[in-house]
Formats: structure tokens, sequence, C-alpha cells
């Protein structure tokens, strides 16, 4: 084998499409579920009749919000490189967000609640719960960051757990057919004691209180869901029951290693986005960036375009990086984290400086550029914040606990 | 001349041309040079001071002396000479090294720790490269790793790659002496790219022999906002040959080589020259700078050097001075990626073993995000380092790649510096340590043009 970063041979097919798909379907669109916040965009289901359509077909290479399922092994090929799934999901996605990351996040079947299915369920809830739309609670009014600090319970009563509390900040809470509810079982146990829980939206006792208004990403609805006394099947718990100390946090964590490249590569496609508009429209007013003489001896605006580009170029092969290394089988808590780290921070850097480099135009409704600068910075927030990647690449490149390094 | 003359104030010693000097100025300049006189000295009204090491210090222009050696001429003039193949490409998103990629890799980093560390401290002193080391790196192959094996050399395909990991695994060791270690093989890389079956013939089997001659590839030059695509030094015709004229900076172990790549301009274009360090018109001065030290940096002057018709490297329409740019930042990359590397590796376990308020300041956020930035910063360096450097190896188009590599290891490397010296905090500031050497080496990205090539 060799190094090569390119993206693979039999990816381009698929990242072409998604690229036609963002370009032609969600583009024209865009702007209007900006204006229009908490309307459906009913486009989306043919969309997503046809995105199951093609990964029925097995075109999709697997991509999309349930691509970060690791694959049991592969026996003989055990030694090949894999480009697989997660690789497959990552650069589609982020075709996908060039187009729009608002319309991405509300496609339906695609939610972040999917992901956590795909990473943690086993083989009989993979099955059940196939072809349902699943949105991700996690966050509650008390806390965010610190998910350890989860106040919903669930209490086992029979066969079925019965939930309480109340979710927010929860992505397609309104649309999507069921919600993977973070929950503890006993809250005296600390973090091994937190479970997720599949609950199908018509539970009695689920109610969507109220739908956020947003500085971006409003394509995409954003909920209060309160569960009161809200009965769930107990084979609705994803992975193991066992309230394991020794394990702790870890078994639930391990959904984020999956999902933080997945928010990496929106960061990486929404911020394109901003520099492929500006390259143009700074070539229109007679600004191109020569790669090959010294930056200094441009101008100030191609200088920083370069300076933007090659960190958003990092942030790309960081989430990259990261989704090989699922695909391969590898640990990749540390590279997740750095590629959302890079990512989300480079995300609000690209697009912010490009409305900058635009100026009025940049800055107008007039052009998508504002749009882009409003929907990078949820990217740096959700699926952990920047100072989280940070402190868990810290953690890790220090080998320190949380107790040492808090 | 009178006094006052010699007083004139501006463009000396850091001073902008336009500051004036006023009676009290002139007084204190005046007093200065007679504190530098010898005659204090001779009345003994001074102690005496530490002799200064002579050999870090500009000595002057020498004329080139040591030519020792005589280029026989060989192989067929104006024929095409061999050239390495591209590497296959899988297709496949990939980042392990190949197995040969990796064996090499390997050899280099227990030299790197074993040798190139431990010699790093003195050779930075001494501006000079420990000659038992040089012979050492000649061991492991260095200079014949870009050298296709029909010529002699170990490559069987384009090692853009193989070199670009090579170079950092070498800085990791030391940057100075990575380059020190390097100059010779870039010569020989850029004469199996571009060379005639003539030059290849007449140069290679020198690299290939157990006596390699120290080269440099002279592209930089003393210059304000220096764009190495324009150089000022000119090449001309005369004759059947060339005349050069010019002055090239940041030029390694320049006072030892016996061969140069020069670049020059020629009708336009920018052209790299072979010149053999016996010919007249060139002359030689010690340029010690930041860092980068021990690669013994040097200024080269070319006062109507002749040289011969075959002394053209490559094309003259610009294609090729512009390949070697290209590859010339990809090695730097490369380094500044072994550089960081070093730092990352040096603060992590002293972060953790220095105490303020009670505990390890590793435990502190400010501290710790640091490092954290470090991390994530030079693992984008790396990728974006090893995706130009596949491209290249590939022999497809690299031209932005390397750019936004080059770009991103400038700014993120000197950080990376800057934060490995405040992380140690005084203990950074004093050589006890040796990240403050880090921090000199890294500021040499982005400025460091040519002098080493993958």
């Amino acid at each position: 084998m060799a190094i090569n970063l390119e993206v693979p041979k039999k990816h381009r097919a698929l990242v072409d499409q998604a690229h036609q798909v963002a370009m032609n379907m969600l583009r024209p669109i865009s702007r209007k579920y900006d204006i229009a916040e908490h309307e459906y965009p009913k486009e989306l289901d043919m969309l997503a009749a046809m995105i199951d359509g093609l990964s029925e077909s097995g075109a999709s290479e697997g991509a999309g919000a349930t691509g970060v399922r690791r694959d049991a092994d592969d026996g003989d090929k055990k030694n090949a490189v894999k480009n697989g799934a997660n690789l497959a999901s990552v650069t589609s996605v982020a075709e996908m967000c060039w187009g729009d990351t608002g319309l991405l996040l509300s496609m339906p079947r695609q939610g972040l609640g999917n992901s956590a299915i795909a990473s943690v369920a086993n083989d009989e809830q993979l099955e059940r719960f196939k072809g349902r739309w699943a949105s991700m609670a996690i966050t509650e009014p008390s806390f965010g960051s610190d998910s350890a600090a989860i106040s919903t319970t669930a209490v086992l009563d029979g066969d079925e757990y019965v939930i309480n509390g109340e979710k927010i900040f929860v992505t397609s809470g309104e649309r999507s057919d069921c919600i993977v509810v973070w929950a503890t079982l006993d809250k005296s146990l600390g973090r091994a004691a937190i479970k997720s829980f599949v609950v199908e939206k018509d539970t009695p006792g689920v109610k969507v209180e109220r739908l956020e208004e947003k500085l971006g990403i409003r394509a995409s609805d954003t909920a209060v869901i309160t569960f009161t006394d809200a009965r769930v099947p107990k084979e609705n718990l994803l992975g193991s029951p066992e309230i394991n100390v020794e394990q702790g946090f870890a078994g639930a964590m391990a959904t984020f290693d999956n999902t933080r490249p997945l928010v990496a590569a929106m960061a990486v496609g929404c911020a394109r986005a901003s520099l492929d508009l500006t390259r143009d429209l700074l070539k229109e007013a007679g600004i191109e960036v020569d790669y090959d003489r010294p930056a200094l001896l441009q101008s100030a605006a191609a200088a920083k375009f370069l300076q933007l580009e090659a960190d958003w170029e990092a942030g790309r092969l960081l989430t990259l990086q990261a989704a090989w290394m699922a695909d391969n089988r590898k640990p990749n808590s540390l590279e997740a984290s750095m590629a959302k780290a890079k990512a989300g921070r480079v995300g609000s850097d690209v697009t912010l400086s490009c409305v900058e480099l635009c100026a009025s135009i940049g800055y107008s409704e007039e052009e998508l550029l504002e749009k882009w600068a409003r929907d990078s910075k949820i990217l740096d927030i959700f699926e952990g914040t920047q100072q989280i990647q940070q402190l868990i690449v810290a953690r890790r490149v220090l080998g320190l606990s949380s107790a040492e390094l808090k | 001349m009178s006094l006052i003359s010699n007083l004139k104030p501006g463009g000396k010693h850091g001073v902008p041309s336009n500051e004036s000097r006023d009676p009290i100025g002139y007084l204190v300049a005046g007093l200065n040079r007679l504190a530098q006189t010898d005659l204090l000295d001779k009345v003994r009204l001074r102690k005496p001071t530490e002799q200064a090491v002579f050999s870090v210090t500009r000595t002057g222009f020498k004329t080139m002396t040591n030519a020792s050696r005589t280029f026989a001429k060989a192989g067929q003039k104006g024929q095409p000479g061999t050239r390495p193949t591209a590497a296959a490409s899988s297709g496949v998103f990939d980042l392990t090294p190949g197995e040969d990629e990796q064996m090499l890799v390997d050899v280099v980093t227990e030299f790197a720790d074993e040798v190139v560390r431990p010699a790093a401290f003195e050779a930075d002193k001494q501006c000079a490269a420990p000659e038992a080391l040089l012979k050492s790196s000649l061991e492991i192959g260095l200079p014949i790793l870009g050298v296709p094996e029909s010529l002699g050399g170990v490559s069987e395909e384009r090692s853009a790659m193989a070199g670009t990991l090579v170079a950092e695994a070498l800085a990791k060791g030391d940057m100075g002496l990575a380059v020190a270690t390097l100059a010779p093989g870039s010569v020989a890389t850029a004469i199996g790219l571009w060379g005639t079956d003539a030059q290849q013939q007449t140069y290679l089997p020198a690299f290939t022999g157990d006596e390699v001659p120290a080269a440099a590839l002279a592209l930089s030059e003393p210059a304000v906002l220096f764009d190495v695509l324009s150089p000022s030094t000119t090449a001309r015709k005369s004759g059947d040959g060339y005349v050069l004229n010019g002055t090239k900076s940041l030029v390694a172990r320049g006072d030892h080589a016996e061969l140069f790549v020069v670049g020059a301009q020629l009708d336009g274009k920018p052209v790299l020259f072979l010149v053999e360090s016996s010919t007249e018109g060139l002359s030689i001065e010690g340029d010690p700078a930041m860092g980068v030290r021990a690669a013994s940096l040097t200024k080269l002057v070319l006062d109507d050097v002749k040289v011969p018709a075959d002394a053209v490297l490559g094309e003259t329409d610009g294609s090729t001075y512009t390949e070697c740019v290209r590859l010339s930042r990809l090695a730097w990359c490369a380094l500044a990626v072994g550089t960081g590397q070093a730092v990352l590796d040096y603060v992590t376990p002293y972060v953790k073993e220095r105490e303020a308020f009670g505990e390890p300041i590793a435990n502190r956020q400010s501290v710790a995000f640091m490092v954290a930035n470090i991390a994530i910063e030079l693992q984008g360096m790396r990728l974006l380092t090893y995706r130009a450097a596949a491209r290249a190896a590939a022999g497809k188009d690299f031209s932005r790649e390397v750019a936004l590599a080059r770009k991103a290891c400038t700014d993120k490397g000197m950080q990376i510096g800057l934060d490995g010296v405040q992380l140690l905090g005084g203990h950074g500031f004093v050589k006890e340590h040796p990240v403050e050497r880090w921090y000199r080496d890294l500021r040499a990205i982005g400025i460091m043009e040519g002098t080493v090539l993958v």
C-alpha cells in the first residue's frame, strides 16, 4: 500500500452525485427555508426516497447517518485497507452541506439518532428500527457539555422503562419518528448508569413543547421535548443494560467517535460553499490566488484566502483520517475530536472571513455567504463544543484522567 | 574620511534609514567606537573578555578554494537521462506507509534519536555538523534515496513520499542537522529528475560512491520580499555557454560544497544551472542565521562565472525551476512536521512533571489546551504535507497542495515553536532545553527556498 489522501476512486461517483443533489435540489430552496423557519421542507421527502433507493441498490456505498456502524470482521480481507461507509458518509455529508447544512440536518431518516442506533444497537434492534427517522436527545435545560449530569430518569417497571425528564435542542425533534433519549438508571451510580433508549414519538407522555428560533440552520427544527411517565419496552435500551462502573461512560460515548467526524464533515462542506463562491467573486474583482508566488507579494485578500484554504484543507484531511480509521476498525477517539475541533473552528473562521472579504455583498441576504456564516456556528457547538474537543484531545495526548484535567 | 561621515546614521545595525542622530547621539556613537578599539586593551583599560567562538561569526568573503574534485565528463550530451517512474496509485485512501518506506523511517528514526539529537546542541553552537555524523548519514544511504536504481541509487520509483517521511524523521532529531545531511542528496535527486544522460553520468557516480561530495541547491537571495520565481541572479548567453552573476543566500554547507545547483534568470525565465565549485568567479561567506545553524549556512557570490552550455539542468522555460521550488517547499514542510513533533514530544512530559500551585501545570486547561492545539495543528500540517507528497510521487499536479501545506507549516509551525517555549516559561528561554532552538528553526519555514528537496 501507499500513502494516498485523495477521495477514493470508488467513492467518486457517489460524491459527484451528492454534489449534483446539493446544487440542484438544496441550493434552490436554501434561502426559502432559512426565511420560513419551522416550515417543513416538503421537497426533502422525494429526496429521501431517492436516497433510500440508492442505498438499497448499493450505489451509495453505505453512506448516510447509518454509515457510521463499524462492520464485523471481514475474515480473509482482514489485512486489506478499507474505504468503507464511514469515509463514504463524511464525503457525501460534506457535499450535501455544501448545498445546505440546515436541510442536510432535516433529511428524513438521516438523523443523529440514526447514527447513534447504527453505532451501538445490536442486530435485532438495528433490524427493528430500520427505516425509522431518529433524532437525538441528550441536552437538558441544566446542562450542555457535561453529559454526565443527566437528570432524566429511566426506571424499570416490569418489561418497560418509565422515562421522566425534559430534553432541549433536539434536532428534528418534531419531524422524526422516534427519539434516542439519554437517561440515567440510577443517578447515584454516576456516568456508568447513563443509557440511551429509543422512544417512539407517539408514546403517551412524550410532548414536543416548542421549537427554537435560531441563529442558523433554520431549516432544521430544534425542539424542546418533555417525557412524563413515558413507557418504552425494555428491548429499546441500546447496548447493555448492565451498569458497569469500571467501563463508566465509555459505552455511551462511543457514539461520539462516529458522529463527530460527521459533524466535522458538515463544517467542511459548509465552509467550502463560502470558499468556492468567494473565490469566484474575488476573481470577478480581479484577485486570483497564485499558489507558487509568495503570499506576501500578492494582495492581502489573496493572502487571506490562501490561509483560509490551508486551514480548511487541514480540517478536511483530519476528518477523512478519522473516518478512515473507523472504517479500518482503529480506535479513533483522539482523531475524531481533533477533526471536530479543527473543522469546527475553521468553519467559523472561513465563513466569517468570506463575509468580510466580500464586504456588503457578503453581508447582504442577496448572497448566501451571510447565511453560511450563521449556519457554521452550531457546528463548533453540537456533538461537543470546541472546548470539549480540546479537553478530550488534551487528556488523550497528556494521558490525564478527567479527575486530573478537569 | 571624517568621523562624522563614518557615524552617519541609518541603514546599519538594524537602524531604519529615517533615523537621525542628534549631538548627544554622535557623542555616544563616538564613545562606542572608541570602546571597540584595541587601544583600550593595549593600555589595559579593559578587563579581558572571553574569546568569542570564531566559526559562528561572519568572516568576510573568501574565494572558493576547496575544489578538490574534478567531475570527469561522461555520458551523452543532449540525450535525456534516466527518469524515475511515477509511483503507482491504487486509488484507495490510505495513511499507511509502504513496507519499504516504513523500514526506511525506522532506520532514520533510530539515527535521529541516537546520533542526531545528542549532537544537535553542539552543532547549533558551532554552526557545523560533526564529521562523524555526516559520515554515518552516508552509511544509511541518505544521498542516494532519490536516485533511481539504474543510476546506482535505491529508489525504484519517484521517491517524494519516502523523502518526505525521511525528512520528517530526521528533523525530529534536529532540523539543522537534517538539512546538513539532506543537502547533497537533494542535488543528486534533482540531477536524477532533470539531468541529461551526460549530467547523470558525470555527477551521480560521485553521490553513489564512498566519498559523497557536499552539494547545495542555491535558490534564495538576500532581498526583502524575495520572490524565488524572479531571481535577480542572471544568466547571459556568451559564446558556447553562459555567464552567471548574482548573490545567493542561505546556501547549506556552501564552504564545503563541490557542486551547486544555482537558480538564475535566463531570457526572463528562471532556470537551474549546475556549477562546480572549481569554477572561477565563485566566492563564499559564512552567513549564520537565526536557526538551522548546524547546516553551516553561507552566501555564495557569482561574479562573471562562466559555465558551459550543458550546465543547464532541465528546461529553460521555467517549468523545471518551478517544479524544483515546489519540491523544495515540500521538503521544508516535512522538516517542520518533524520539528513540531519534537516540540510536542518534549513539552508533554514536561508539563506533567512541572508543578505550580501544588499540582502539575498540565492539570490546568490553559496549559493543556495549548498542548492539545499543538497536537491538532501538527497533525493537520502532517496530512497536508503527505497529500502534497503523495501527489508529487504519483506524478500529479501538486502546486495547490504544496502551497497549502507550506502556508499551514509556516503559520502553525511557528505557533508550535512559540508555544513550546512558552510552556516551559523561563526554562524555555535558556539553552538547557532544546525548545528555544526549535523556535529558531521553525521560523525558517516559509522563508527558505531551495537547499533541500524531495
